[in-house]
């Protein structure tokens, strides 16, 4: 990284306004890289939290597996990919859907099984199967702490998306900061970095939105 | 396949990666060491401020809050704004880590001190022991499992970003990683991606035994203790603590 001229402004202000196409574009691609990687992870989890909620045995097993993923830090997971996948947004998304399944998966199983036992009962009384009583009773009185998890998921994937598109696997604000470097221009560095922030900080709070939007009987206190 | 797993052999037998400033030896030192700092910085910082919220029952909602604002925080925002702040180095990777080792620290220490049963410090009252007594013989010793538990998330986290220092020329493991994407060698690539690894798994199980060795017999799963009315932890025993940083 070039050591970046002390005299540039952090911002400089009418470039970012003569520049709102690329600034967009890199904003785009780095929540479409994020959703993908927290809708293809959530795919994934709900079947694997299922299966370590109804049996117990396999608890061990896909948690160690999910954490010894979780455990490698990003760059290094990218780094292996690159020689399979190359520099591409497969590699990106490879390593972005390996965080969340840890996060996903435990905050299914907990939200799962935090139902109370008498409300199981109630519903199964009521003449619920296995089934209908999943769908209708305990993921919705699950769904707080898996929105919880959600969230988490998330934020974490913005800062990782970011660190992807700095070595240049798949697009985002990383790229905007490595442009930045490379034409030795400030604003394109403090913007790549303060917009992954706003990013994460504004998808969380919608997030919060969504979680008292669907579960309002949290908030009653029922 | 073989022929790269051979070359990545190769790369690893090969004695010039493995003296100078650019060899292992020196880029692992150089990671241990600001992981190292940072965490005994932050530590400095951030227990005693638990202890005390912890203690105290004040600023719950502050102490809780820390550690949601700094897991939305990426990592590598901070540690190349530090970087635009600081000039590159040592200094925006130790400012950087530090930071972000804060929040781990101080919402576990004040959860777990939160979390010793109310009865057990009413008894101790009851004994006659002063706050400070209460502190230093019964909440403490209760929490140490937790208060450890928050030092290694942030510890797994730093040796994480400290993988990222490389982006602000810092000599860590990650550097190998930054020259073998810029100039496409995967073997140096993969090599060092190899050590990062390590390093990060050695952390995260090393620590996680350290931490099952520190945990009094008393508050163990089932322990005879716990039976007989010892020490009981009321907040989670399975913080669910997520790094940002990876």
């Amino acid at each position: 990284m070039p050591v970046l001229a002390d005299s540039q402004p952090w911002i400089q202000w009418s470039w970012v306004r003569s520049h709102p196409g690329e600034l967009w574009h890199d904003v785009a691609q780095h929540l479409d890289l994020t959703l993908i990687a927290v809708a293809v992870g959530l795919v994934i989890s709900l079947p694997l939290a299922l299966v370590v909620w109804r049996w117990r045995r396999w608890e061990t097993p896909i948690y160690g597996i999910e954490g010894v993923l979780f455990a490698i830090p990003s760059l290094a997971l990218f780094a292996f990919l690159i020689p399979i996948t190359g520099l591409t947004s497969t590699t990106a998304e490879i390593g972005l859907v390996s965080y969340t399944l840890l996060i996903l998966t435990r905050n299914i199983v907990t939200g799962l099984r935090d139902v109370p036992a008498d409300v199981r009962d109630a519903a199964e009384g009521l003449g619920y199967g296995a089934g209908r009583r999943l769908l209708l009773v305990e993921l919705p009185l699950a769904l707080p702490t898996i929105i919880a998890g959600i969230r988490i998921a998330v934020v974490t994937t913005i800062g990782l998306v970011t660190i992807a598109s700095l070595i240049g696997a798949g697009g985002g604000l990383g790229f905007l900061i490595q442009q930045g470097q490379q034409n030795d221009f400030k604003t394109q560095v403090v913007l790549g970095c303060l917009l992954s922030v706003v990013l994460a900080a504004v998808l969380d709070g919608l997030l919060v939105g969504v979680q008292r939007a669907v579960t309002p009987w949290v908030r009653r206190g029922a | 396949m073989f022929h790269f797993l051979g070359n990545v052999v190769d790369w690893f037998g090969n004695g010039s990666h493995w003296s100078g400033s650019n060899g292992v030896p020196s880029l692992l030192l150089g990671h241990v060491e600001i992981v190292v700092y940072s965490l005994l910085i932050a530590a400095v910082v951030a227990l005693p401020i638990g202890l005390w919220l912890g203690h105290t029952g004040r600023g719950g909602f502050a102490a809780i809050n820390v550690t949601n604002v700094g897991r939305a925080l990426p990592a590598i925002a901070v540690l190349i704004l530090a970087a635009q702040w600081l000039g590159i180095g040592r200094t925006p990777a130790l400012v950087a880590l530090t930071l972000l080792s804060v929040p781990p620290i101080l919402t576990n220490c004040y959860t777990a001190i939160r979390g010793v049963a109310p009865e057990d410090k009413d008894a101790a009252r009851g004994i006659g022991m002063t706050g400070m007594q209460i502190l230093t013989r019964v909440e403490i010793p209760a929490s140490i499992p937790l208060i450890f538990a928050g030092v290694r998330t942030a510890a797994v986290q730093a040796v994480a970003t400290a993988t990222l220092a490389g982006f602000v020329a810092y000599n860590c493991l990650g550097t190998l990683i930054n020259e073998g994407v810029s100039a496409n060698d995967h073997t140096e690539l993969f090599a060092g991606a190899l050590l990062v690894v390590a390093l990060a798994l050695i952390t995260e199980y090393g620590l996680g035994a350290v931490q099952a060795a520190i945990t009094p017999a008393g508050l163990r799963a089932g322990a005879a203790g716990r039976r007989r009315g010892g020490l009981r932890l009321r907040a989670a025993d399975n913080p669910i603590v997520d790094p940002t940083a990876r």
